[in-house]
């Protein structure tokens, strides 16, 4: 199994669900490793059937969202699926207000992003 | 209230380093917390100094190390005023594409001026954009 130092990831069945470390993703060097990190799971593992639980996460910057962008469009390039949950309400906000709620598929919480597939 | 009624200031010439900036940034948090500003705010400060500062960082001063930026933070009873100043050449704050637009909403960046302009009451460039001002008050 591959080391992750910005990530945590666990298996529910076909689908990779994915746990931050860090509650601030802010720091610029931070960002690109997880970007590195999340891009490999897709990329090299094959693991097309991703869920970003945020439950942990209390910040993000301009700069994550990008990386969560990228994602979105290498996910969907390669025929994947990428669901967002557990996001709080101040971040779910910044969503609202980019209008990135239309560009990802966000859910309540894990189990309605597990029973999306 | 007058909004010049400041109970805490800070006035400060920074390294353009990501350490500083934040560094910065968490002096100012730390204050607010200390005066109670509810969580809601201090998220939205805190996402409009990250986000301007980073713009100074990296799209004014170009991460150059030689460079300084000028911060300077006010709090009052109900108002905060960051201002923030690059070394750059500017920017036309107005010429960014709007990253709503479905042209552009799957551009990964783009997006930190238009979130400071939300989450603040205020927010104006001077100085032909090497300069911003931004100011929140309080919910």
């Amino acid at each position: 199994m591959a080391e992750y130092r910005r990530i945590e990831i666990n298996e529910v069945g076909d689908v990779t669900v994915v746990h931050f470390k860090d509650p601030k993703i802010i720091e610029d060097m931070g960002i690109q490793e997880l970007g590195q990190e999340l891009f490999r799971l897709i990329e090299q593992e094959n693991r097309l059937k991703l869920v970003l639980n945020f439950a942990s996460v209390d910040f993000l910057s301009s700069a994550a969202l990008g990386k969560l962008i990228t994602l979105e469009k290498k996910a969907k390039a390669l025929g994947g699926t990428l669901k967002l949950c557990n996001i709080r309400p101040e971040i779910y906000e910044v969503f609202l207000i980019t209008r990135l709620n239309r560009l990802f598929d966000i859910k309540e919480d894990e189990a309605e992003a597990l029973a999306a597939f | 209230m007058s909004a010049d009624n400041w109970i805490w200031q800070l006035d400060r010439i920074i390294p353009s380093t990501a350490e500083d900036c934040r560094d910065v940034v968490e002096e100012l948090l730390d204050q607010l917390r200390q005066r109670n500003w509810d969580e809601r705010d201090l998220f939205g400060i805190h996402l409009s100094c990250e986000e301007a500062l980073m713009n100074a960082l990296k799209h004014g001063n170009r991460m150059d190390a030689s460079k300084k930026i000028e911060v300077s933070c006010r709090i009052s009873d109900d108002k905060v005023r960051v201002e923030i100043a690059d070394e750059g050449e500017g920017f036309d704050p107005e010429a960014i594409p709007d990253p709503t637009d479905d042209e552009y909403l799957d551009m990964p960046s783009g997006r930190g001026v238009m979130l400071m302009r939300n989450f603040m009451t205020r927010v104006e460039y001077l100085e032909g954009g090497t300069r911003v001002v931004m100011e929140k008050e309080r919910s």
